[in-house]
Parts: C-alpha cells; structure tokens; sequence
C-alpha cells in the first residue's frame, strides 16, 4: 500500500467520515452524528473507502421495536389508562357513562383504559360506577407499559419479563408500538485504514480545478486530489441511428464501392411492374391475394401504349405472356390487362430493376451497375420468423458481356465485404431469371449455412420488351433480414421493428463481422 | 414449397445406394434435399419441374444425372377398338378440354399405389393451381366400359357412390357431405351443369375435377391396366401434362396406348403424343451467358445427363426435349440445363474489367445527414411498420377517414400509415417503462391518395420526418432549439407562423416555412392525444416532409 497516495485519493467526505471510526464496529447513524454528515453522504463515503480497502462493512438486518403515530403521543402526554387513574384517584368515583368527558378521551381510548385498569385490578366497578381499589403506591408507581415505551426503540430480542408482558398488551392495541426490520449498516477501520486514519489528512488538495484557481494560479505547488478510476459511473445513453439503418448503410457503402448507383422508387407498384413486367405467369400463387397486399378499391394504369406495335413495351409484354418472344413459347394463355392494373405493395424490389432497365433500354446508357436496399412486404401471419415488412438488396448489372460468373464474382464480393467469406450456391428456379440460383453463406459465428436469397439472369421474355433485344442482365434480391438479425443477435423478428426504448439504448453499433 | 418424399428403399432399388456424396448430387441437380431418414429421402421440387414429382420420375432423373440414362423415347401405340371419348357440347362452357390415355402391362403395390395417388395430389397442388387448372383422374381398365363420354349434367341427375363413401349421392350433395366435395367445391360454384365422365353403360366414371366413382376409379394389387384423363381448359396445356403423367407410368414398365378424343366443337386429336420438341440453339451463346468454353462433345453429354437429347442438324444444333419436359420455353432454359450438369460449385466467379461510376440516392444522403445531425444531439432513431392500424392514426387524427386500405390483411395491420408522428406516439405509449427524457426521430415514407392523373398506381409516397421529444418538464423551446440547430447544420432558412392545430395545445403551434412553403407542424402535443395514447408526461413534437431537400 502507499499511503501517501492513497491519503491524496481521499475526498473530503471520507477525510470527515475516516477519523470518527475506530477498529470496532460503529453503527453508520452513530458516524453519521459524530462526522455531522447525512447518512447517505457518510454511506457513499464508507463505500468509497472500503474500495480502497480502509474500512471492513457489516450490515445486518435487526428487528426493532418502535414506538407507533399513538405511541410517540402518549408518551408526551400519557397513556389512556394513566389519564383515567388520576382522575379517578381525584374523584374516587366516576359513572362509567362520564368517563369519556371526564377525561377528556375518544370511545377507543377510554375502553382499553377501563380494559386495563380492570386487567390490573385498580379499579372496580359497582353500580355503573367506577371506583378506585389502587393502593396509593400503584397509583404513583409507573405502569410496566409506560415503562416498556420510555425503553424504546429497543431490539426485538431483548425485550424480557415484565416488557414482554406490556409489549404483548401494547401490541393488541393500534399504533401504540409496532415491530420493524431493520437493515443496519456497521463499520470499523482495517490494519490500512488505522494506519492512514493516524496520518496527518492535511486538507491541502485541490478537489476540482475551478476558473478562480486557474486565474490566480493557485494551483501552483499544490496536489489535487486522485480519482478512484475503477469506481463505477451511473450509465448515460447517447444518441444513434436505428441498427437497421445503421446495417443497410454499410451494404449500402459496399455496393457504392464497387461502383453501383442508387435506385430508388416506390412501394406501391401495379401488378404489371411487380409481376408481368417479370414474366410471371398472371396464375402464378404469387399473384394471389392471399400471399399479397393488393390495395382496397385501387385501379392503377399501365404505361402508354406506342402506336407501333413492335415499339410498344406494353404490347411486347403481352406477347411475351401470351405466345412467346423471340422463340420462346411463353405461357399460352390470354393476358390480362386488369389482373395487371391492380395495385398493390411491392414483393420485391426488382419492381425497381425493371424500371431501371426500361430507362436504359431507351437512353442505351450501358454497361451500367445498379443497386437498392429497401422494404418489401407480403401479406403473412406475424410470428418469430416471419414479418409482413422485410428488407431486400437488390441489383442489377447490364452488359453485353454480362455472364453467369460474373453474377457469382459480385455476390460473392458482396459477402465477403459483409463479412462471409465462404459462400455456396444452388440451382433454384424464379420465373424472371435463368440461369437461376440460390446462395447460401456460411456463418463463421454460428458455423452454419445460412439462405440469403435469389439471384440469376433475366430471361429474353423479360428483356426484349424493354429493351428491343436480348441483352444479358445480371440479377439478385438478397434478403437482408437474416444478416440484420444474426448480427445484432435477434432472435425473434418481431423486435426488429419493436422499438423497445432500453433495448434501442443497450443496442450495439453495426460492425463488420 | 412442393416437397417430394420418396420411399428410400424403392428409390435405392433404382438408383443405387443414397450415399452423402449422391445427396449431394441430388441437391446439385436442383432438387435440394429437406430431409433424409432411414426410410424416407424428402427433396424440394421447384414449381418448373412437375415432371420430377414422383418416385419413378425423380429416380428416372437421378439415373439420368449420374449418367447411367441419357434422353428417354416412348412407344406410343394405337389406339384399340373403342378407345375413344367423345367431348359433349354440354361441358364446352364448364370444363371445355380432356387428355386421355391408357397404359397396360402394369403391377401395382401398396407402394406404387401411394406413389401413383402422391403424383395425383401433386400436380393438383400448385401445378395444377388446386385442381383449377387440371384435374387427373385414373381408373382400373377392368372396371369400365369403351368408348367413354365426357359430358355434363345437372347435380341433382348425376347420381353415383362417390370414393370412400357408404352410398349413392346427387352431385350437388356431393359438394356439401363428401370431404373432397367441400374442399373443392368452390370450382364449381355457380355452375348450372357439373362435367361428368361416363363409360358405354352409362355408369358414372367420375365428376371432375372433384372425385371419381368408389366403383370405377379405385386401383387395386389387381389392377393391370389402367385408363387416365385429366381435365381443364387448356388443350395443349392438358396434353402436356397427360405425356408427364404417362411418362410415369412409363417408367413402372407399362406399355402407352393412345386414345381417340372426338370433339366436335374444337376439332378431333389423339392423346397422348409423347413425342420429343425439337429445339435449334448455338453453342456460343450458352458459352457467352455462362462465360465458360465448351466444346460440342460437352454440350451433348451435358444435356444428356439432364435428360436431353442432341443433334447436329446440318451444322446446327439441336435439342431434342423429352415430352415431359414442360419448362423449356427458351434456349436459355437449355443454358441453365447446361450449368446445372457442368456443377454450379465448378464455376469460378469473376468480377469484369468495366468502369462504372457509383451514385447514391440524394434523399437518402439526405436523410443520412439528417440522422446524423439528430443523432449528435442525443436524439434515437426508431423504425416502424409502414401498416398501421385505423385505431391509432385515429388517436391524432381523429376525423381522418380517407385511409388506403388493404385486402384481407393477415396482420391487424390493414392501412397504409398518413403521418410518421402516430409512430413516435405509440413508441411513447409503449415505453413508460424506459428512463426519461426520451427524445427520439424517426424519418420514411407516408402515402396518400394522389391528385396527380398520370400517377400510375394513384398513390403518393412522401418522406417525413417526425420527431418527439417527452420528459416532466419538456416545452417548445426546446425542440425548437432542435429544429434551428438542423436548419442550420443543412443551411436551409426557414420560418416559424403561430397556426391553431387541434393536436397541439392552442397558441403554442407553429407551421414550418420553408422557402414560402408550408412543410410541416411544430408544437407541444395537445393533452387529448397524449391521453388517447395513456402517455402520462407532456411531449413536444414535430413533423416535416422532406420534399424540399430535392431542391436544395
């Protein structure tokens, strides 16, 4: 121990507190008295020096017996019984009727007096009258009770004999005495604590640095007090963006990395940029309403028609469905422009990369990278693993020299800058692409593959309607939930979006894995 | 999801022990495994592929897969005498089309059964769109009469024992008291005749698409032979799926027969066909979209193994599909048959030498700076559904009635939300439990009905910004401290104008102004919100579009 730094760590209210103590166990109140300090203040301080190893704490609890609200009254005044004793030994007699005004008592008070009085056989009764047979002396002698409540507050245990007896009577009778637990702290110096309490606690040290000192340089020569660094500080909580927002920025960033611009649109969309647009069959189970918010009572329009059909998006579209474009077969039924009206929340966000590519099948600017991060939303039964909202990062790549591989070198680029390094992937089938595939990653906490979403090439079916030739497409919508809650060790989907104030605050910020 | 689970046993029979390293080969062939057990092997099928959804196929693939098969040919022979079925006029305008075959030479068991009755329900499922699309009927050959009438009656006239059920019932009963009747009776809703099948002594074969005859159409060990239709409104469709059912049976070791379907209205043909589709590609755009080099030789044997036939035709290639096969509609379908046999974990990714110029959305920027400036100030940000609930926008906006409402909606979520503050509320309600002040943000989307006639979904999306901040003493200067602070770190001039808003306590509302444009509200919340939403501190709050940003 050094104690000449351990004497320039004390605060003045442990230089108060350490000199009152001595190497046997003080009660707190009796420190709190003798230092001048309040309990709270002289506890802190005690707490602060048993840190430091100076002062061995003992709390126990005790049961006490108090004094009750009627309590602390009589024993100013007297106790019932008492006042009607001196009453009666002055009037000798006093009609049971009278006793209340006599002596100036309430209904309670004057029956558990005549109760007592009678229990202890100082007065009897004749007649409806009350009449004195104390001696003299019991008159003048006080009372085991009133004995009992000029003892207290005393230790439950200790109470004995004749107080046992009053405490039982007493007890009986309302907020007169009642029993409580005590919780009381002790302290006593330790072999450090005696030898730093004998030192000089010269109060020289400077507490906080103030303007004052600073101006009159009276700091010069002096010492300030040393902070206890390891003492524990009450929590504060700082300002910060949603964790979700935090995650899709930083996707968002990798995809600006490797050069992608920014799509943006909306999240209500007609049938037409969801599905048909995306060669999706108009029987598809997707389209039904079940999986799908369509909006109540909301027709939508379709894009304008070009009078010449061979230029016309819209047309093209259609045949595509209907009989096929540029040898394909197509679906084989007759499409309709109603089922394509309707209006609905988008499922995913390539609604935004078909839009984008209609753009640049008329402004021709390509190869072009694009990318977007947003909400999509089916219409599902909310449970742990399951959300109506969710998130998707979306992209396309448009090339003429665009090839399977290079689908596999962005999203596996991708990953790795999310922090998975090992990725895996499978055929899967989605009526807007082919080839098709599905990727999983491998979780290098929980070492477990993990599915993240679709990824392909767009099909002729859905290129040649919006850019008037085959061009390859590279195309992915990667659910970006899984990434969100893994990391940020959700269990549950539903707190996602639960905004839970204390978990938001204990939330930790988004890091690369 | 369709999931195929196959008795591992009869599958082993045919394609050889289910190693790991044949599970593997399995997944990579696109069909991933969900599960294995000692008995069973259960696979997903993707809904493209219905031609894989029973044992006998999915082994006919795995074979093909492993080489040991390449593209199958079918012998279809003719028809018999009698093996006709006529197409009535009177079910044109219910159920207009029928594809018919029979298959003899076969040996049914228990587990071939199941197979047979698990191909049905399969391509019932979401092939078949829940028997709307097609409904597949089968029946033992002993038990009918050629030639065979597909007809339609009234409900109350057709009379037959309908499969597993104790007694002759009318159609219309059929659809109230037989569990496949109530299930699928929706199909026929509304319909004054119901489709019917009948054999030459007028005996009641079937009522498609909701069951067949406990009499006709049940197969037993016994069965030999058997005859198979199905029905809908696609012709070719129909036709499609009679070769993919036959092709199953095919593979049991049955032998194919064609029947004659005569139908006077659309014009008489024979079924099934069976035949493979001729399909011309080049190899260097199968190279081209996958980015690998290959040679005629690999294209061949890359096909084959997924079951495809190949020729060269004068210099040209050629795929020839088998009939089961309804999913190439397109050569870049054959592109994909090619990477799947190739392996997909043997191409090797590559990032292209091309130069492209990294954009970020400006509102996003935006927004980002914002939550930023926000955030520094000790503020937290929230996110929230962008379905609300009527009940809690009415909370604030008590006589809003105009909302967008969605169909059917699984969630007690049904509308689209107006505002973001209803937000910031209900977080406010919810977190009395949370230490104070609580000052949170949150900015997204709100939408509205659009007054814009071009608008091609009627609906506008506008980004907000709302903000809350709640403590014992908590009044407008200090969220107005918030808002100047904001203004000034975007250096955007704006102006505040005393306005009277029911849900904020009067003379302490303002209306933000930005360059002569209302953009949103700014006050202490009045206490009848704050008491609809049982929030027991005082709350100052403020909303704003972020429009003007665009301009900025």
């Amino acid at each position: 121990m050094d104690e000449k730094l351990i004497v320039e760590s004390l605060s003045p209210m442990e230089r108060s507190v350490l000199p009152k103590l001595t190497t046997e166990f003080v009660n707190v109140d009796e420190v709190s008295t003798l230092s001048s300090l309040d309990k709270t203040t002289v506890l802190r301080a005690i707490g602060f020096l048993k840190n430091k190893g100076l002062v061995e704490v003992s709390t126990s609890e005790r049961r006490v017996v108090i004094l009750g609200i009627l309590g602390v009254n009589y024993l100013k005044k007297e106790l019932p019984e008492r006042a009607l004793l001196n009453k009666l030994a002055e009037k000798k007699v006093i009609p049971i009727g009278e006793i209340k005004n006599v002596c100036g008592l309430n209904d309670n008070e004057a029956k558990s007096a005549l109760g007592a009085l009678k229990k202890k056989a100082l007065i009897a009764i004749k007649t409806g009258k009350l009449e004195l047979s104390a001696k003299p002396e019991e008159i003048q002698n006080k009372m085991i009770e009133e004995l009992l409540m000029e003892k207290l507050p005393m230790e439950f245990s200790s109470i004995q004999d004749l107080d046992k007896l009053a405490f039982a009577t007493l007890k009986n009778r309302k907020d007169i005495i009642q029993v409580e637990d005590q919780k009381t702290t002790s302290v006593m110096l330790t072999e450090d604590g005696k030898k730093i309490s004998k030192m000089g606690l010269e109060d020289d040290l400077i507490e906080a640095l103030t303007p004052k000192i600073l101006k009159q340089n009276t700091w010069k020569g002096k010492k300030f007090r040393r902070y206890d660094l390891s003492t524990p500080v009450p929590r504060i909580y700082g300002g910060k963006r949603h964790f979700v927002n935090q995650a899709k920025d930083y996707a968002k960033s990798i995809w600006l990395e490797m050069g992608f611009k920014e799509m943006s649109g909306n999240n209500i969309e007609t049938g037409f940029w969801i599905f048909d647009s995306l060669f999706t069959a108009q029987d598809h189970p997707v389209r039904e309403m079940q999986d799908t918010f369509y909006l109540k009572g909301v027709t939508g329009k379709l894009p304008e028609r070009n009078k010449k059909k061979e230029d016309c998006m819209l047309y093209n579209v259609q045949k595509a469905h209907e009989g096929g474009v540029d040898g394909s077969k197509g679906w084989q039924y007759k499409w309709d422009e109603n089922d394509a009206k309707k209006v609905l929340m988008r499922t995913h966000t390539t609604s935004l990369s078909i839009r984008k590519l209609r753009e640049i099948g008329k402004s021709k600017e390509f190869p072009a990278k694009y990318f977007a991060l947003g909400k999509c939303f089916r219409n599902e039964t909310v449970d742990w693993s399951h959300g109506f909202e969710f998130n998707q990062t979306e992209g396309i790549v448009i090339d003429e020299d665009a090839n399977f591989r290079q689908l596999l070198g962005y999203l596996t680029q991708f990953y790795k800058k999310m922090g998975y390094e090992k990725i895996r992937i499978r055929p899967a089938y989605f009526a807007y692409t082919e080839p098709s595939l599905e990727i999983d990653v491998f979780h290098p906490v929980h070492k477990k593959w993990v599915e993240l979403g679709g990824a392909g090439m767009f099909r002729p079916e859905v290129t040649i309607p919006m850019f008037g030739k085959h061009i390859p497409v590279l195309a992915w919508g990667q659910g970006f939930d899984r990434i969100i809650t893994e990391f940020f060790g959700i269990n549950d989907l539903r707190d996602v979006y639960k905004n839970d104030i204390n978990k938001l605050r204990e939330m930790k910020f988004w890091r690369k894995h | 999801m369709t999931i195929l689970t196959v008795d591992k046993k009869k599958l082993e029979k045919i394609v050889g022990k289910i190693t790991p390293e044949l599970e593997n080969k399995i997944t990579e062939m696109g069909t991933p495994i969900e599960e294995v057990t000692d008995d069973e092997l259960s696979v997903e099928v993707f809904p493209n592929r219905p031609d894989l959804l029973s044992l006998e196929n999915f082994a006919r693939a795995i074979n093909q897969f492993m080489g040991k098969r390449g593209l199958v040919n079918f012998k279809v022979n003719k028809p018999e005498k009698d093996y006709i079925v006529t197409i009535n006029k009177a079910v044109k305008e219910v159920r207009p089309f029928t594809a018919c075959a029979v298959i003899k030479g076969l040996k049914f068991s228990d587990a071939r059964i199941k197979s047979v009755i698990e191909l049905q329900e399969k391509l019932h499922g979401s092939y078949g769109r829940n028997r709307r699309k097609l409904a597949l009927g089968i029946y033992p050959i002993e038990e009918i009469i050629f030639p065979l009438t597909y007809t339609a009656e009234k409900p109350n006239d057709i009379k037959f024992q309908p499969l597993e059920f104790p007694r002759v019932i009318t159609g219309r009963q059929i659809l109230s008291q037989h569990p496949t009747g109530r299930d699928y009776g929706e199909l026929l809703k509304g319909q004054e005749l119901f489709p019917i099948y009948k054999d030459a002594a007028g005996e009641i074969m079937s009522m498609p698409p909701i069951i067949n005859s406990h009499k006709t159409g049940r197969i037993t060990e016994k069965t030999k032979a058997v005859f198979i239709e199905c029905s809908g409104f696609n012709k070719e469709y129909l036709k499609k799926t009679i070769d993919l059912v036959v092709s199953s049976f095919s593979e049991m070791g049955g032998k194919i027969y064609a029947v004659e379907i005569k139908d006077n209205a659309d014009g008489n043909f024979i079924t099934p066909d069976m035949a493979p589709e001729k399909m011309k590609f080049k190899i260097k755009d199968i190279e081209k979209t996958l980015g690998i080099e290959l040679t005629e030789k690999n294209v061949k044997n890359y096909l084959s193994r997924m079951g495809i036939g190949y020729e060269n035709d004068k210099g040209k290639s050629v795929a020839i599909i088998p009939c089961y096969r309804t999913d190439i509609l397109h050569w870049i379908d054959l592109a994909e048959e090619v990477a799947i046999a190739y392996g997909y974990e043997n191409f090797v990714p590559e990032i292209p030498d091309i130069s492209t110029i990294a954009y970020e959305d400006p509102m996003d920027v935006a927004k980002k700076t914002i939550g930023n400036v926000l955030a520094g100030l000790g503020l937290l940000e929230t996110s929230s559904f962008h379905l609300v609930t009527k009940k809690n926008v009415k909370k604030m906006h008590y006589d809003f009635n105009d909302f967008i409402e969605l169909e059917d909606s699984k969630t007690e979520r049904d509308v689209l939300r107006i505002d973001m503050l209803t937000n910031l509320l209900q977080i406010a309600s919810e977190n009395s439990n949370a230490a104070y002040p609580q000052k949170t943000f949150e900015m997204g989307r709100i939408f509205s009905r659009s007054v814009n006639e071009n608008s091609e979904t009627g609906i506008d999306e506008k980004e907000r910004l709302a903000i809350s901040l709640i403590d014992e003493k908590i009044n407008f200067t200090e969220l107005k401290q918030v808002l100047d602070y904001l203004f000034k770190m975007l250096n955007i001039e704006y102006l505040i104008e005393n306005v009277e808003n029911n849900n904020y306590i009067i003379g302490r509302c303002g209306k933000i102004i930005v360059d002569g444009k209302d953009i949103g509200f700014i006050g202490e919340v009045a206490p009848r919100v704050l008491k609809n939403w049982k929030i027991k501190l005082p709350m100052v709050a403020l909303e704003i579009g972020l429009d003007f940003l665009g301009t900025c």
